[in-house]
């Protein structure tokens, strides 16, 4: 089966291994990621503006944080697609709702981005 | 054959109102609440990053972040933030301990359908425990 050139399939999601195996990868990186977040909130002591912004003012934090918003980003492309494709059937909508979801994931990853590098 | 093997329907597209009709097991409860718990979340993205942006922003904004819990904003009531919270609250525990299931399943080629079935319910349970748990907290129960 190809995924390139003139003979390569046009049909369904035509990456298989790629798109699995990358929402595994993306998947585990956010688990690690939620580990770390919460080891550091749950520290003793009140959590108020000073602790919560100081967790995320680390500049170890804030390439972690980005690395997560990309993979949440992938992670989330691949399940929203899968879900188009399994019950949206009428090809023009299809698209509409692939290109709305790309306008809203690259949207919301460059304002959590922004609000990141801010700080 | 018996009778109710002779009237079940024979074509495979399901529509959308027979779904009630269908009786699923603990791993496709499992398996439809993955989706939805993803959608769930996907939908409340901007909600997500706009209390990012306040919590972090300053510490006026953070006052406003912790307020809208309370107060509200724009017409929509405290409650009703508390409610769209708690429902990423349970997105949030379910997808995340239905995709470690699943994680767990490549990782040790455990596929039977015992353990599907087993690990179904402890999804169910844990998600919802903790579910329970956190939304207590939020709505200041304890």
């Amino acid at each position: 089966m190809s995924t390139f050139g003139s003979k390569r399939i046009v049909v369904g999601a035509h990456y298989g291994l790629r798109d699995w195996l990358a929402q595994r990868v993306t998947a585990v990186l956010m688990a690690l990621f939620t580990i770390v977040l919460l080891a550091q909130v749950l520290m003793p002591g009140a959590l108020g503006y000073d602790r919560w912004a100081a967790i995320f003012s680390q500049q170890w934090m804030k390439v972690i944080t980005f690395v997560t918003i990309l993979a949440f980003a992938y992670h989330a492309w691949v399940g929203m697609r899968d879900i188009w494709m399994d019950y949206v059937k009428p090809v023009g909508v299809r698209l509409t709702l692939q290109v709305f979801t790309l306008v809203w994931l690259v949207g919301c990853a460059g304002w959590a981005i922004q609000v990141l590098w801010r700080l | 054959m018996t009778d109710s093997a002779k009237t079940r329907p024979v074509y495979t597209n399901i529509h959308v109102t027979q779904i009630v009709s269908y009786r699923l097991p603990p791993a496709g409860i499992v398996s439809i609440l993955h989706r939805i718990s993803g959608l769930l979340m996907f939908l409340l993205l901007p909600f997500v990053v706009w209390m990012l942006d306040n919590s972090l922003s300053s510490e006026i904004s953070f006052d406003a972040f912790t307020n809208v819990f309370v107060a509200g904003a724009g017409g929509i009531p405290g409650w009703f933030v508390k409610l769209l919270a708690l429902g990423l609250i349970w997105g949030y525990l379910f997808h995340f301990i239905a995709g470690v299931r699943h994680l767990w399943m490549d990782a040790t080629h455990s596929v039977s359908k015992a353990q599907g079935h087993s690990s179904a319910i402890v999804t169910l349970v844990l998600s919802t425990l903790l579910t329970l748990l956190l939304g207590a907290k939020l709505f200041g129960l304890y």
